[in-house]
């Protein structure tokens, strides 16, 4: 196909987004929504398009604009389905916030439009220093974000994840450099290809590690990330936990796996520990947290892990149960955060005390966050399950030990997302204010239902999802192959046996 | 060499010292009631000499670049330098009166005329500097600059502070300039020669100790010049004393001549010693970006924190230099091109931050939501302070992305590594502008109207920092490649 739509898909928001910064709230509103629908329509017509078992690399544009670098995009089915993500998320981003953003709304949307820019081209960029430029610049719309629009401790938490943030990535710039001036290219595809010295590899991954570890976040990297999403309105939250923590996971499978190899191999286990250390330790912390956003944040953490676990298994079932665990928890926790914007709306409190038996006056509330905590905990029927189980069954060919460990957080998931919602939706109704709620609203209906859709079709029918990406994630397997450790699960050829197994034991020749 | 082509090469001087004298005596009879014609002559000779290099610097230059045998050289090096300083200088001129008749220039009010000449003969001094290709004609140009630039420190005669800083910048000058020629003459001592070509021939093989002491004397007495660490300390106050649109001015134009003229010395009189002058080079580069950084971080009042700013920034200029390849020299070149533009928009924001009356604001109290009483200079600011910082997709992250690239193609990754770590730390106070102004509950205090000029460089300044300015890389570095390679024309 001829039609940039890559381009267009970036182009549409940031007309948007200049648009915005000149006008009113109310024209704001409909301008953000309107583009960033169009822009998801764009999406559906990529999807559409996008030709499964076709070229790897497809809608493939290269225009030579600046010097040092190129502007060229292309997506396989992994960006594929990431920008599909971040397209659908944003309307609803744009949405949740119609009522809660009073102040400087122009703005604010023009921060949430440019950031769905930078998205797009992050996952669709395809030359290295492309990538990074798109990576680091979402840092200024979400610093504007938590700090303008954000709670009360909102400046520490916006200093936080800036720096927080910086740091990781510029130690990756300089391993970008090194990268493009041995291989003399900075096309990612050549890249992916090309083979790095094993003793050079070891320092590329820990640079880049440092980047995407920070970024997904791993433990104990993490220590921003609750401070980010409390401080952070709703739409901000939805997006922090929807798609930027994403950026790390895929950064992991498009550069630290496929070009690192060797180096990948041999962190494995410190991944593995990091991972299983994240998934204990946070569960618990979720376990006693009296803020709600607080919960949700650490179980992103918990959840985040599984994805690491389900990356560095070397086999296809990791790759792919990581991808749908990075697309399921996108989904399901940015539409808790949502469940939990939408009584915090009402009562300007995410303090769990302060809710209770919310199930008597707003009924189709809980009903939906019923399904999201399902879908967050695992149940089969929902995408949670079809992820965590495909992670949890690669990672226990390569470990069995990782994989005992790592399926605890799904008993512990359950254990403090049911304690959650029993102690927000179920019980007396304790507090006046709170049983006197309005269910929710139109709007807010369009907000959870398409998400409440796509949880239940990805896990009643995930080929839909997995069908684009299989092509790429067996090219990854396939280049994985030669550095794999080997698993303490596969199955081994033992020495065939003399005779049947139930064969009985020939007597001598007795004596007659 | 005859004495017309002489001549015919160093019109743009020319240009600048006739137009500078003549100035001068309209300055002597027609007084201060003049300065706003003479300030526009000024501007207009600015032009005419920058129209006649502009060939030079667009198709490369004519076979023929010494003048006054060998005394001058005008490379395409030299006239990029010179498009660069030319600019700067325009810009500093066009500020200039909307602050000296406001009550920000106190009870002076009212621009002087000797201003813009000053203006004139202290660019008209960097233009000598960057072409020099002999000791000699290098002090000249350095001394006609230093010389006009503390007059402009001290230009509100009866405010302390603008006093306090030309004085300071005078004695601590002075103290470089002798500590340069203290240098130069070890080297014409040890190599009995001032032109560059000569001194670089003496020079082969191991350096005698004399040699070493006069290539350190000089290489310390330019570091002064450029506010390298660790010779920066006088930035800071002379940069909160001097007026704004003056120290507007020290922060581009003079950067820019003594970075032009550092690089060509190491390169063309050092060139063949580099292992003896890289790791000097190397050592100010880093310390001046961790100092820098460091430093400005408790600062209250806005002109300092600029100042140490400017330090890091000059710091990553030299990281440029310090590689030693055509490649890093390149990369500083276009560097200079974004910081000129970058801390111009700054200053020029700076301007703009008056109160009804036309008083100046520098403190972060002043600018508390600004975000919301002036939205277009606060976003402008934004976007100049994302940029200073090195974040994409701002242009100042490709002028970083040059130097690095450069760092570590040369195969220097650890020095890349420690000079990346402190631009986190830098982040760290550009951050808090935004911060102040856009977190902050409002002020109110930023109530004044600016003129259209200012209005004008600070929308120029900010679509070149924006992501727009990538479409222009492409042109910029290779006129800067052009230019860096004529660096390396050498015997």
């Amino acid at each position: 196909m001829d039609f940039p739509i890559l381009t267009t898909m970036m182009l549409v928001p940031l007309a948007g987004a200049v648009l915005c910064l000149f006008t009113g709230a109310g024209a704001a509103r409909g301008i953000a929504l309107a583009s960033t629908l169009a822009t998801f329509a764009l999406g559906v017509l990529l999807w559409s398009n996008y030709e499964i078992g076709g070229a790897q690399w497809q809608f493939t544009e290269r225009y030579d604009l600046f010097a040092g670098f190129n502007y060229a995009l292309g997506i396989d089915g992994i960006a594929l389905m990431l920008i599909m993500l971040s397209v659908f998320l944003m309307p609803i981003c744009i949405l949740a916030s119609w009522d809660a953003i009073q102040k400087r709304v122009g703005e604010y949307m023009a921060a949430f439009l440019f950031m769905e820019v930078l998205m797009i081209g992050t996952f669709g960029a395809q030359d290295i220093f492309l990538f990074y430029i798109f990576f680091e610049a979402g840092l200024i719309p979400m610093y504007l974000i938590i700090g303008v629009w954000g709670g009360d401790n909102r400046i520490y938490a916006s200093y936080k994840f800036f720096l927080y943030t910086l740091i990781g990535s510029v130690l990756m710039l300089i391993a970008m450099f090194w990268m493009v001036a041995t291989a003399g290219t900075s096309d990612i595809p050549t890249l992916m290809q090309y083979d790095f010295p094993v003793g050079a590899q070891t320092w590329l991954w820990l640079a880049f590690f440092a980047s995407f570890a920070v970024k997904v976040p791993m433990w104990p990297f993490h220590t921003w990330l609750p401070d980010a999403h409390v401080q952070a309105p709703t739409a901000g939250s939805v997006i922090l936990a929807g798609v930027l923590l994403k950026l790390g996971g895929y950064g992991f499978i498009r550069f630290s796996l496929p070009m690192f190899p060797e180096a990948s191999a041999d962190f494995a286990w410190f991944v593995f520990i990091l991972s299983m250390v994240a998934v204990v330790y946070t569960s618990l912390v979720a376990l006693v947290q009296a803020d709600m956003k607080k919960l949700i944040a650490y179980s992103s953490v918990a959840h985040m892990a599984i994805v690491t676990v389900g990356l560095f298994a070397f086999n296809v079932q990791g790759l792919e149960g990581a991808m749908i665990v990075m697309l399921s928890h996108g989904l399901v926790s940015g539409a808790l955060f949502l469940c939990v914007g939408v009584i915090y709306d009402r009562l300007h409190t995410r303090e769990i005390e302060r809710y209770g038996g919310l199930s008597i006056n707003m009924p189709y509330y809980a009903i939906f966050f019923l399904l999201f905590t399902m879908a967050s905990i695992g149940l089969p029927g929902t995408s949670g399950f079809v992820g965590e189980f495909l992670s949890l069954a690669g990672i226990y060919q390569s470990s069995s030990l990782v994989a005992l460990i790592c399926t605890t957080g799904i008993i512990l998931g359950a254990a403090y997302m049911l304690y959650l919602y029993r102690r927000v939706a179920f019980g007396d109704q304790k507090n006046a204010d709170a049983a006197a709620m309005a269910d929710i609203t139109p709007r807010e209906w369009a907000m959870m239902a398409p998400i409440a859709a796509v949880v239940l079709w990805m896990g009643v029918y995930p080929e839909s999802f997995l069908a684009p990406m299989r092509a790429d994630i067996a090219v990854l397997d396939a280049q994985l192959a030669a550095a794999a450790p080997a698993g303490d699960a596969e199955l081994a050829a033992g020495a065939p046996r003399e005779e049947i197994a139930n064969a009985m034991e020939h007597q001598a020749e007795g004596e007659h | 060499m005859d004495f017309t082509a002489s001549l015919a090469l160093i019109i743009p001087e020319l240009i600048l010292t006739v137009a500078g004298l003549a100035l001068l005596l309209v300055c002597a009879w027609g007084g201060d009631k003049l300065a706003r014609q003479v300030a526009i002559l000024a501007v207009a000779a600015l032009f005419g000499a920058g129209f006649v290099i502009m060939p030079g610097v667009h198709f490369g230059t004519g076979p023929v670049v010494d003048a006054f045998g060998g005394l001058m050289k005008m490379d395409g090096f030299a006239l990029f330098a010179k498009a660069l300083i030319y600019l700067s200088a325009i810009a500093c001129l066009i500020v200039a009166p909307a602050f000296f008749n406001s009550e920000a220039a106190g009870s002076e009010k009212g621009m002087r005329a000797e201003y813009p000449v000053l203006i004139l003969f202290a660019t008209l001094g960097m233009s000598i500097m960057v072409s020099a290709a002999d000791f000699m004609t290098l002090y000249l140009g350095l001394e006609l600059n230093s010389l006009s630039a503390y007059v402009l420190a001290a230009i509100l005669r009866k405010d302390q502070r603008s006093a306090e800083a030309g004085l300071k910048y005078f004695v601590l000058g002075a103290l470089a300039s002798g500590i340069l020629l203290y240098g130069m003459s070890l080297l014409y001592g040890f190599t009995g020669a001032t032109d560059f070509a000569s001194v670089r021939s003496a020079l082969s093989g191991e350096l005698s100790t004399g040699q070493l002491f006069g290539l350190i004397f000089v290489l310390s007495g330019l570091a002064f010049k450029i506010a390298a660490v660790p010779f920066h300390m006088w930035t800071p106050d002379v940069y909160e004393g001097a007026p704004t649109p003056v120290t507007a001015f020290f922060s581009t134009a003079p950067k820019v001549a003594a970075v032009a003229l550092t690089a060509r010395v190491v390169f063309e009189v050092f060139g063949g010693q580099i292992d003896a002058w890289q790791q000097i080079v190397m050592f100010t580069a880093l310390a001046s970006i961790v100092f820098g950084a460091l430093g400005a971080i408790g600062q209250e009042n806005l002109k300092r924190l600029l100042a140490y700013s400017s330090i890091n920034n000059v710091g990553f200029i030299l990281l440029g230099l310090a590689v030693g390849t055509a490649a890093g020299a390149s990369a500083m070149l276009v560097y200079l091109f974004i910081y000129v533009a970058m801390s111009l928009g700054s200053f020029v924001a700076l301007l703009m931050l008056r109160s009804e009356d036309g008083n100046l604001y520098e403190t972060f109290a002043d600018i508390r939501g600004l975000a919301v009483t002036r939205p277009a200079i606060a976003w402008a600011l934004l976007l100049l302070m994302f940029s200073l910082a090195g974040i994409p997709p701002l242009l100042g992250f490709y002028s970083k992305f040059v130097v690095f690239q450069a760092t570590v193609e040369a195969g220097l990754v650890a020095f890349a590594a420690i000079a990346i770590a402190a631009s986190v730390i830098g982040a760290f106070y550009y951050i808090k502008f935004v911060k102040v102004m856009f977190f902050d509950e409002p002020a109110g205090v930023v109530t004044g109207k600016s003129g259209a000029a200012h209005w004008v460089l600070l929308a120029l300044t900010a679509a070149i920092i924006s992501p727009l300015g990538y479409l222009m890389t492409r042109s910029l570095t290779d006129l800067a490649d052009k230019a860096a390679s004529s660096l390396f024309l050498l015997p």
